[in-house]
């Protein structure tokens, strides 16, 4: 830490959403310990969330609530605010910025977050004799705007909103709420034009007139009509309108006469480098709404405070090379309670671009994306919240769209099932029915400061158990967090403790041999060990590395120390091999006898056609194996679990297929298997189906003809999906070889602890089959071969009952410990 | 890193009573990066090993619904409860994302001899 004196000084101008979240980072990340914060902000008052002035306009929101860093923020965290003070000068020489009213700062690095201001497009009578607007016109861009526009309206009847983009409906709609009647007079042919195509715009139209809404459009406002005050306004084809209050919505301008007076180099923004910086001046630096970068200029949030962490990654070294490299802009929008979102080009940019439609004017739904390559570069949705989030994310990752795009624009059954309209739920409406959190809950955790869908779930544990519900409860946080949702990468690293996704974390394993869990923390999380990383990492090593993985087991979960599952009271569950679910009376015996002996308190058939004893002690695991005499069961682990078998050929009349045999083999060749989660299959004898195959992670079900219907990604768990026919084979070596493929590849690609239902939808059924089947990637062989060593090394678990690890592996309480022992000496 | 502490008197206890500086034996009957339950005199205290050479002392049970703490995972100063995964600092007891009340944890050092020394007080 710095004295005062070696710290620089740090000016930043502007105290808007990009310029106090810029000083919010640098608090965050110790920029203090540098810098000495100046912030000049030309409104009186803190900083607020500009995005929620229409609340405050339509009244669902109270002015002070809008605040996101209040007056006291600012002197508890030793930021000196100049609040109420307009900048007005840069002097770059002598490196100072001037205020009005006198003051001066010297800086050694200057922020301008100067942002924007209304355009107020040219009309006569607009401007009284002093040059102010006419009573009863107003633009709609700061706090003193929006109460102005609310004293005014009290005595109003009829407002006009000349614009129809995104704030001009928002202006609408507050004024509907304050019982006005409303016209939006537009220029353009259909509404928000930047943002929509005609017919979707044409929808949002239908939706609104709804609400009770006018709209003018392709009229151009040449006039304000009144003589002290407002009483109408005039039109360029004759036509006028009668209006006690017009506001002027017609866009925003970026705010760069300052730092075009300073010479900085300015086009529409003021132009900065990849790393924010001012073309000519190293320390100068301009983010946010007034800020051009790659011929871009941005007036959502999402980029505006992506710019802000970069630039405060830069200036406090955190990450010196830390590089804004522009955003993928969508969002969603509530236009007056239309759901509305946008992502990229709203038109295709070139023939080869893919345009998928569907329209459903009687619902005024609308959904377009505009795909390339196979992936999202433009989508608008209208009307449908359904789909909304998974086709953003496909936006925003860049993710491989389904070969079939309907699956991409029609809700999955799984999505659809339990009611998503999360606003009408009352506050106490349980959201994670496994750990039963609340909305309110959930509510009060953003309103506490989360802002990631990742942070809403480590703070309240919603989410965290089946996973389900993450839909609903990323619902509750946009409803909550008024617009300021921010993404956690955290969210799409593999693990989360080492900043690296899936094929970034086996590169890097690979390239630099990492064999163990504790060499990868040192190598590639700077020694910190992460507990919610290690049972992750330790799968994805076993997976990479086979025999040359380097076991250390405290990074094993306790089932996988113990090869046992642990239950509510510590005590654990042992399940033994049943292969296919096809046992023998001299088995049961064995079980029968270990049941007794070891006073299992309950002894239970289990949903995969298994025998499990339940309520054992860990001492007692090693002789409970030794007794049965069978091999583990692996019903603990992420891995390999059953196949599931009906009787099939060899006794039932109906069977076609002997799917107890193939089970059999099944379970002999995949026992033990490691995977990013567990694996649970079937075999059915006929198309009956009793093993239930089609909802099985992998299953085969016989078809007349000797052959097998082969069922990937189903489930019937917390989701209910059927699964996709992968291939029909003929043999059940065939079989054997096709699942052991599929499980290969998702061992490779699946995300920890993404089922495979999940990894299959995500994939797409067409690329698998093209992949698995066709051999598209010329990988077949190379995937076969992985699988077959994988199974060469199986090594039974339960055979370290009589050869443990560790002597103490089985111990509890390593008993010549205990404490009068150890007093006594 | 092993933190060696010169070993404290220690002090005769009843069999009822669990109070003083005890010693739990040698550091190695607990596997590196893991945790084991040890009774004393009534109670019951988890005591873990980190790869970082450190050793924590804690109560044996979650305060959640009394998972075996002992059977939990450590990374870092996490410990993360086996049965629903609540965490806390295995340092100071504190939860960590939740709102359980904090574990009580236990001064705990090894000796020149490797063996585990602990101070169970009586408040």
């Amino acid at each position: 830490m710095m004295n005062a004196s070696e710290k620089q000084k740090l000016v930043v101008i502007g105290n808007g959403m990009a310029g106090a979240r810029f000083v919010e980072e640098m608090v965050n990340l110790g920029g203090q310990d540098t810098y000495d914060i100046a912030v000049i902000g030309e409104e009186s008052c803190g900083n607020y969330n500009r995005i929620l002035l229409s609340g405050v306009l339509s009244g669902s929101h109270d002015p002070n609530d809008i605040f996101i860093n209040p007056l006291d923020w600012y002197a508890e965290n030793n930021v000196t605010l100049h609040s109420g003070v307009r900048a007005i000068g840069i002097d770059r020489k002598g490196k100072m910025a001037y205020g009005s009213g006198g003051l001066l700062l010297p800086y050694d690095k200057l922020v301008i977050a100067t942002g924007s201001s209304a355009f107020v497009p040219p009309m006569d009578g607009l401007y009284d004799d002093d040059g102010d607007f006419k009573k009863g016109a107003f633009v709609f861009r700061t706090l003193d705007d929006c109460s102005a526009i609310i004293k005014h309206a009290e005595g109003a009847r009829r407002a006009a909103v000349i614009g129809g983009g995104l704030l001009g409906l928002e202006a609408a709609r507050g004024l509907m709420n304050r019982g006005l009647e409303v016209d939006v007079v537009h220029l353009m042919g259909w509404l928000m034009d930047t943002q929509l195509d005609s017919l979707s715009g044409q929808l949002l139209q239908q939706s609104l007139e709804e609400l009770g809404v006018q709209f003018h459009l392709e009229k151009l406002t040449t006039a304000v009509l009144g003589d002290d005050r407002v009483t109408g306004l005039q039109f360029k084809d004759g036509d006028t309108l009668d209006c006690d209050l017009v506001v002027m919505s017609a866009g925003i301008r970026p705010n760069v006469d300052l730092a075009r007076m300073a010479g900085l180099h300015v086009r529409r923004g003021i132009l900065v480098n990849d790393g924010l910086t001012c073309r000519n001046d190293q320390d100068i630096y301009a983010i946010g709404e007034c800020a051009e970068h790659r011929s871009q200029v941005y007036g959502l949030v999402a980029p505006l405070w992506e710019q802000a962490r970069v630039l405060a990654e830069r200036l406090t070294e955190r990450n010196a090379d830390s590089a804004y490299v522009g955003s993928r802009i969508s969002t969603k929008l509530k236009v007056m309670g239309v759901e509305l979102a946008v992502a990229g080009s709203k038109d295709p940019l070139d023939d080869d671009d893919e345009v998928v439609t569907y329209v459903e004017p009687n619902r005024n739904v609308y959904k377009k994306v505009i795909v390339r390559d196979g992936k999202v570069t433009g989508a608008i949705l209208l009307g449908d919240g359904l789909t909304m989030p998974r086709i953003l994310q496909a936006f925003d990752r860049g993710e491989a769209l389904p070969e079939n795009r309907s699956e991409l624009l029609f809700p999955l059954a799984a999505d659809a099932g339990p009611s998503l309209n999360v606003e009408d739920m009352p506050d106490d409406a349980q959201i994670c029915n496994c750990n039963g959190v609340t909305k309110g809950r959930i509510i009060a955790a953003v309103d506490g400061g989360c802002r990631s869908l990742k942070a809403v779930c480590d703070a309240t544990r919603a989410g965290t158990g089946c996973g389900s519900c993450k839909m609903q409860v990323q619902a509750v946080l946009e409803l909550a967090a008024d617009g300021l949702v921010a993404d956690d990468p955290s969210a799409h690293y593999y693990v989360p403790g080492i900043p690296l996704t899936k094929p970034e974390l086996v590169g890097a394993i690979k390239a630099m041999e990492l064999r163990s869990v504790s060499r990868v923390f040192e190598a590639l999380a700077g020694g910190r060990e992460d507990a919610g990383s290690k049972h992750g990492l330790a799968s994805l090593l076993r997976t990479i590395w086979g025999a040359e993985y380097e076991d250390e087991r405290d990074a094993r979960f306790i089932n996988d120390r113990v090869h046992a599952n642990i239950q509510n009271d510590g005590t654990f569950s042992v399940v033994p091999r049943i292969y296919g679910g096809v046992t023998t009376p001299d088995q049961l015996r064995r079980i029968a006898d270990a049941a007794e002996k070891y006073e299992a308190r309950m002894v239970k058939i289990t949903g995969g056609q298994r025998i499990d004893l339940l309520g054992i002690p860990k001492e007692h695991l090693p002789a409970v194996w030794q007794e049965v005499g069978m091999p583990s069961g692996h019903a603990y682990t992420k891995a390999f679990r059953t196949c599931k078998t009906c009787v099939g050929t060899e006794f039932c009349r109906f069977g076609v297929g002997d799917s107890t045999k193939l089970g059999v083999q099944i379970e002999q060749r995949f026992q033990g298997i490691e995977s990013p989660h567990k694996m649970k299959l079937a075999v059915s004898g006929c198309p009956r189906n009793c093993a239930e195959s089609t909802t099985k992670d992998v299953g085969a079900t016989a078809i007349e003809g000797g052959k097998w219907e082969v069922y990937i990604g189903g489930a019937a768990g917390s989701r209910v999906r059927k699964g996709d026919v992968l291939c029909v084979t003929d043999t059940h070596d065939e079989t054997l070889l096709i699942m052991g493929r599929f499980m290969q590849y998702y061992r490779e690609n699946a995300r920890y602890l993404e089922r495979t239902y999940d990894f299959v939808e995500r994939t797409g059924i067409e690329r698998l089959r093209q992949i698995l089947v066709e051999d598209g990637e010329g990988i077949c062989d190379r995937l076969d071969q992985d699988m077959q060593a994988a199974v060469d090394a199986y090594q039974d678990p339960w055979l370290e009952a009589g050869d443990p690890v560790h002597p103490n592996q089985f111990v509890t309480t390593p008993a010549e410990l205990t404490a009068p022992a150890a007093a006594a000496r | 890193m092993v933190l060696i502490t010169k070993a404290p008197d220690v002090f005769a206890v009843s069999d009822m009573s669990s109070y003083g500086t005890h010693i739990l034996g040698s550091a190695a009957q607990i596997p590196i990066g893991e945790g084991r339950r040890f009774e004393i005199g009534g109670m019951a205290i988890a005591v873990f090993r980190s790869r970082q050479g450190r050793v924590y002392a804690t109560q044996a049970e979650c305060p959640h619904r009394a998972g075996p703490l002992a059977d939990g995972l450590l990374g870092g100063e996490a410990l993360v409860c086996p049965l629903h995964n609540f965490r806390f600092d295995v340092g100071t007891g504190e939860p960590l994302g939740n709102d359980c009340p904090a574990l009580r944890t236990y001064p705990v050092s090894v000796n020149e001899a490797g063996e585990i020394l602990v101070a169970i007080s009586g408040s």
